[in-house]
């Protein structure tokens, strides 16, 4: 059935794919090698989707097993065929291929592209592939005015549609771009040794980035995931709401009740809850540091709002400010939100470094009508001071009005209290937990949102 | 190692005493023949439908809303020229409307009809199938002929009733106490759908091939839009399939899908467009896109106000 070779490369696939944190069991694995004896090895599209149907469990997965295939099946061996082409003959015939939006084609040039130009040292062991250098050197983005003419050239100017064409060649070439690295990996992996690089250089799935370490790119990956989240946790709040809603025993009522059955307690009535909302104040540390994680969280509490009767969000850096009413127009942009806040509301003062005891301070005192008997409170920092005075006595006095207060922190828990970092003091005074990164957000909050 | 896997593949239950005839010779044969009864699949739903039949498992299915994944068990019933036998979940299902419940008001007329027997008769008798009225799941594994089974909307459907049906996708068998276990003599092929609304238990989720349809790449779209709208040219067909792939790229709430694509060719053939210009498109735009945000980005994006 399978050849031995493939058998063990199949199971080292999936240790790979389970030092991502995936869980496969050998039943996974077992019915992966099914598939590949049904599928045979002459298609290596059709094993990809065979092998991601019989191992995966959710679609962010993909973004692990497709770099992790490329890896372990790779498209072939060793240099491409022929003489390494010059720089300028290999952009023209780049700019033919993103003209003529040619796969297969740019798959082939990425390999030349590699090859010819991403070689790096010349000793037998120092020696590497680097996707950074190839495309460096051959500049695949200013091939854009080129492509867009001789489009236009072919089909013509004219026409609604036009105004798609740049769009539509910058995404052919992030294709290519991402083709130029898968083969810059499989060239590595030639030389490394292939279960290492599975583990490093790919990166992980995006509800596992750390907030804090989090790249542009991968924020921006994250911001697409602020909607299905939301829907989750609305459905599991929900969920809550019903089973609170159960209720207990309204005693006074069913003794009442079983004076028309002689004392015998037959329907036993149960209390009635109040239906009631509660409301939610969020104070956000924007600044450099943690902004990320703030951006984020706010984005989901915004998607979120209609589970709440009121939801307040609060900005600060070293003086704080209200931004709710910007909050409200984000929905439509998330991207421009943290610039948007920077840019409307008071946040800092003499200097831009964050200061927690001024801006939690300046909130007890100004905006402390804000907080309420029903009100549930989410800090959201890193607590580090900058080794200024923590203004414990404002916290305490937010606690004592509040419902409940948390603190959630994207430092790691190991990190609380060195260094200029206030969160052992905070941690005395509120609940804080430890959020690095949105798997863990998505877990606190579906815990500890109030219902 | 091949070895052992090799002797885990033939002791498994289901695979080698299971000796129906396959479906499908080979993913393209899953291809064409559902291309023939008009579903246009992308060789990941053609490998995935392939695997499901081959290795007997249920197949999941994922993705955003409108993008055929009910259209795909229907298809795949029609192929098979299998009865479809289908399951809507929703909040609150249950096993009396998913698996099989006694027909009470039979089985007291049987009662009372039958006066002069020992109870231990009427017993074993109001406990025999003429009483038994069965629901989807059971449906499905009873009788010879090949079926379909579409459990539409699993995410809707409570937790307990995932454990319900993992027996049922497991060993394609359910458990009346009264009669014992009913097993299949013939294995539907299942079908789940989800919308991914709440996350479904690792269990179902093990027993099943996973399958994401996401959106179809521009080609296999324009195929799609000449297939069910007919009446569209070629060139405004390729059109229609640009701007969607533009809004996809956009940031919006709800991207549009397979299905309002083809509902934006239907409504361009409705207005008697020949070509997309800026008002036809404004216009219309409003098909495509169902909250007001997005049509007001898009229409930032697209220019459409330049005009």
């Amino acid at each position: 059935m399978t050849a031995p070779g493939v058998a063990e490369r199949l199971t080292s696939l999936v240790g790979a794919l389970r030092a991502h944190g995936m869980r496969i069991g050998t039943g996974e694995t077992v019915d992966a090698a099914q598939a590949v004896a049904a599928l045979g090895l002459a298609d290596r599209e059709l094993l990809r989707e065979g092998l991601a149907a019989t191992l995966l469990h959710g679609p962010a997965q993909r973004l692990v097993f497709d770099p992790v295939f490329d890896l372990y099946f790779p498209r072939g061996i060793g240099a491409p065929d022929g003489e390494p082409a010059g720089r300028d003959d290999l952009r023209d015939r780049l700019a033919a291929a993103l003209a003529a939006d040619d796969r297969a084609l740019l798959g082939r040039l990425a390999a030349e592209a590699v090859d010819g130009f991403g070689g790096y040292g010349n000793s037998p062991e120092g020696q590497g592939w680097s996707s950074y250098q190839a495309l460096e050197r051959l500049r695949p983005q200013t091939l854009l005015a080129r492509v867009r003419e001789s489009v236009r050239a072919r089909d013509g100017a004219s026409g609604f549609t036009d105004r798609l064409l740049e769009d539509e060649i910058r995404r052919r070439i992030e294709v290519f771009r991402s083709m130029v690295a898968v083969e810059a990996r499989r060239r590595v992996a030639e030389r490394r040794d292939r279960d290492e690089l599975a583990r490093r250089a790919v990166a992980t799935t995006p509800d596992r980035v750390d907030f804090l370490y989090a790249g542009k790119l991968q924020l921006a990956e994250l911001r697409r995931t602020v909607q299905p989240l939301a829907r989750k946790l609305a459905t599991r709040l929900a969920a809550r709401r019903r089973r609170a809603a159960r209720g207990s025993i309204d005693l006074r009522r069913t003794l009442r009740g079983s004076l028309s059955t002689g004392g015998v307690p037959m329907k036993p009535v149960l209390r009635r809850r109040r239906p009631f909302r509660p409301e939610l104040v969020l104070l956000c540390d924007v600044s450099g540091s943690v902004s990320g994680f703030s951006d984020f969280t706010m984005l989901l509490v915004q998607a979120l709002h209609d589970q709440f009767s009121k939801v307040r969000v609060f900005a600060f850096v070293n003086r704080i400010d209200e931004v709710t009413g910007l909050m409200e127009h984000g929905a439509a942009d998330p991207e421009g939100l943290g610039a948007r806040i920077r840019a409307e509301a008071t946040l800092t003062g003499w200097h831009g470094s964050s200061d927690y005891g001024v801006a939690l301070g300046e909130f007890a005192e100004r905006h402390g009508d804000a907080v309420g008997p029903r009100t549930t409170l989410f800090v959201l920092g890193d607590a580090r001071t900058n080794m200024s005075d923590p203004n414990l006595a404002a916290v305490r006095r937010i606690t004592e009005r509040a419902r409940r207060v948390y603190w959630l922190n994207p430092e790691p828990r190991a990190q609380w209290g060195t260094g200029d970092s206030a969160a052992p003091d905070y941690a005395e005074l509120v609940d804080m937990y430890e959020c690095r990164n949105a798997r863990q957000l998505g877990a606190l909050i579906s815990r500890l949102l109030p219902v | 190692m091949t070895e052992a896997l090799n002797k885990r593949l033939d002791s498994r239950p289901g695979i080698a005493a299971h000796q129906e005839a396959p479906l499908f010779t080979s993913v393209d044969d899953v291809s064409a023949r559902l291309a023939a009864t008009g579903y246009l699949a992308s060789p990941a739903v053609a490998t995935t439908v392939f695997l499901a039949d081959r290795l007997g498992k249920p197949l999941l299915v994922e993705g955003p809303a409108g993008v055929g994944k009910t259209e795909l068990a229907k298809a795949v019933a029609e192929v098979a020229q299998a009865r479809l036998v289908r399951l809507q979940c929703y909040e609150g299902v249950d096993e009396s409307r998913a698996l099989y419940e006694w027909n009470h008001a039979k089985q007291l007329l049987r009662i009372s009809a039958g006066r002069d027997e020992t109870w231990d008769e009427t017993r074993t008798d109001i406990f025999s199938e003429e009483f038994l009225l069965t629901r989807p799941l059971l449906t499905a594994i009873r009788g010879d002929d090949p079926k379909v089974l579409l459990i539409d909307e699993t995410d809707k459907a409570d937790v307990e009733v995932e454990g319900l049906l993992l027996e049922v996708l497991s060993d394609f068998q359910v458990t009346v106490p009264e009669l014992g276990t009913i097993a299949a003599t013939r294995r539907p092929f299942v079908v789940l759908t989800s919308n991914a609304s709440r996350e479904l238990s690792e269990a179902l989720r093990r027993r099943c091939l996973f399958l994401h349809i996401g959106f179809p790449d521009e080609e296999l779209e324009r195929r799609i839009v000449r297939l069910k709208v007919p009446e569209l040219d070629e060139a405004l067909a390729a059109s229609v399939v640009r701007v969607v792939g533009a809004l996809r790229a956009m940031d919006l709430r709800k991207v549009p899908s397979v299905a309002e694509t083809i509902d934006w060719a239907r409504t361009l053939i409705a207005l008697g467009a020949d070509t997309l210009d800026e008002t036809v498109v404004r216009d219309s735009l409003g098909v495509l896109l169902k909250h007001h945000d997005d049509v007001l980005k898009a229409t930032a994006k697209l220019d459409l106000d330049a005009v």
